[in-house]
């Protein structure tokens, strides 16, 4: 169902009474959906719902050369593309600085939650593998930050590392699992007026004033970004991490039952 | 390699801070001849120039906005701000997110619907680098931007928390960010209590976060005091000039 555009002085409106557009509550998820395995060709993949949002990741590993301050660990980069197909207003061109606080975002809570053994992709001296993650936007409704997540942690829990057989890189067979340490989501909420929402659609997003990324794992916050020209109180961002470890418990278990799911097939 | 013992036995840190000690911070106004407003800012080893241009004529036009002032930001490190290898030119990833968050603060406290049509240029160089360079940058282009006498509702500054192991601490130095276990540059508008930037990686508990935000907040007390009192000693010796102007005549 695509939902119409509407005014600021209806969202407005409704949130007064505690209605949202699509019916939701203001701390209610659209429906999530997580398929990893899409692209076998890459080392890992993952295609990810948040209603009629819709993120695609895929992971790649190459050799490369270690961060001149781990030389024994192997390196993460994140990347993100909003693609033309996926919205109206996206256009091609180098990466916008929407598109490099998204990907930035996301690898920073990945990063802090340590979801990858980046010891174990050591190789030998000045060789290890160089792992990539690049988030391709297939359809844009909003909370990019939150599918974007979701879906780099699922393909990196996914993914198998190519061997290295007489210097050769083999990416078929049967390839041991990444080593991976923990997981991580994040909570995305947007202020528009007042009101705070988890989960914002494009229509949503496209009256916020401000929007907070919580991302946390069981235990830790593990990364924070405030967006826009909005502004928060202190007082509101300490109920949002409380609401980000509580709905936090939701998009693990969706992970989770994804990847048994994708195992088990 | 080797973590170094960022908190020593008495407390203190390297620097010979406390946990909650800033660095030594000093701000000029109204430093740069050709700008409408600037500042020079040293804050620890950080060396920081920020100059405000405008309101002035939109370009690329079609970017104007009729009901308000468009702003832009850049924040730039300087290639041989680090104490480190030569930095490559141009803005890389990490500097257009900076520059994206701190024009976000300012579009925040900026009159901008007294100035339809036109743009507001804030640069930040960053000189020399120690760590808490855009919280540097903020704070120096605050007083850029007050110094320029575009109204704003509010005077931002900005600050790194961070955490050491289990000790919470502020002003994050080069060193400390790079063993530190988490690290927060917040920045606030004193008057009105708002978190206008907001980033943190590492780990940190809701209580940690709570803390942290109190102690910002303290600090923010001093750094807002050493802004007021740049601005001040600019128009004080202005002021001190046309008297002197006066009298000779």
């Amino acid at each position: 169902m695509q939902i119409k555009a509407v005014s600021r002085e209806y969202l407005e409106e409704l949130f007064n009474k505690g209605e949202r557009v699509d019916g939701r509550g203001f701390m209610d998820y659209r429906g999530i959906g997580i398929t990893p395995g899409v692209i076998p060709h890459a080392e890992g993949s993952a295609d990810v719902t948040i209603g009629n949002t819709r993120v695609l990741v895929g992971v790649k590993m190459d050799i490369g050369e270690p961060m001149p301050d781990k030389p024994n660990e192997g390196t993460l980069t994140t990347s993100a593309e909003l693609l033309p197909l996926a919205n109206a207003d996206y256009e091609e061109g180098p990466p916008s600085p929407e598109a490099i606080e998204f990907a930035r975002v996301v690898d920073r809570g990945i990063r802090a939650a340590e979801v990858i053994d980046t010891e174990a992709l050591f190789i030998e001296k000045d060789k290890v593998w160089n792992v990539y993650v690049d988030i391709y936007v297939l359809n844009y409704d909003g909370n990019l930050f939150d599918a974007g997540t979701l879906s780099s942690v699922t393909a990196l829990l996914t993914s198998r590392v190519p061997k290295l057989e007489g210097g050769e890189i083999i990416r078929e067979g049967s390839l041991p699992r990444l080593k991976t340490k923990g997981i991580v989501t994040s909570c995305t909420f947007a202020k528009i007026g007042n009101s705070i929402v988890l989960d914002p659609n494009g229509n949503e997003e496209s009256f916020m004033n401000a929007r907070l990324t919580v991302a946390n794992d069981k235990e830790y916050i593990r990364a924070m970004q405030k967006g826009l020209s909005g502004s928060f109180t202190e007082k509101e961002i300490e109920r949002l991490i409380d609401a980000s470890f509580e709905k936090s418990n939701l998009l693990r278990s969706s992970i989770e039952s994804a990847i048994k799911k994708y195992k088990s097939d | 390699m080797e973590k170094p013992k960022l908190i020593l036995e008495n407390g203190r840190r390297l620097d010979g801070r406390l946990p909650n000690e800033l660095r030594p911070l000093s701000i000029k106004a109204g430093v740069l001849k050709n700008a409408d407003g600037s500042a020079y800012l040293e804050w620890g080893n950080n060396k920081v120039l920020a100059a405000v241009y405008g309101p002035k004529e939109v370009f690329p036009k079609h970017l104007a906005d009729p009901e308000k002032a468009i702003v832009k930001c850049r924040y730039s490190m300087a290639p041989f701000s680090s104490l480190e290898e030569h930095g490559r030119a141009g803005p890389n990833r990490r500097a257009i997110e900076i520059s994206k968050v701190t024009k976000e603060v300012f579009e925040n406290v900026i009159l901008l619907g007294q100035f339809p049509s036109t743009e507001i240029d804030i640069f930040i160089e960053i000189l020399q680098s120690d760590g808490g360079t855009r919280s540097a940058g903020i704070t120096a282009a605050s007083v850029a931007l007050a110094n320029s006498g575009i109204p704003m509702r509010d005077m931002p500054y900005a600050v790194a928390a961070g955490k050491i192991g289990n000790e919470l601490v502020l002003d994050v130095n080069k060193i400390e960010d790079n063993y530190s276990d988490a690290d927060m540059p917040v920045a606030m508008s004193p008057n009105l209590g708002n978190v206008l930037l907001l980033q943190m990686d590492g780990n940190l508990t809701k209580d940690e976060f709570s803390r942290l935000i109190e102690m910002v907040k303290k600090a923010g007390e001093k750094i807002t005091a050493i802004q007021r009192q740049a601005i001040f000693d600019f128009y004080n010796i202005k002021e001190k000039g046309k008297e002197a102007n006066e009298e000779a005549k």
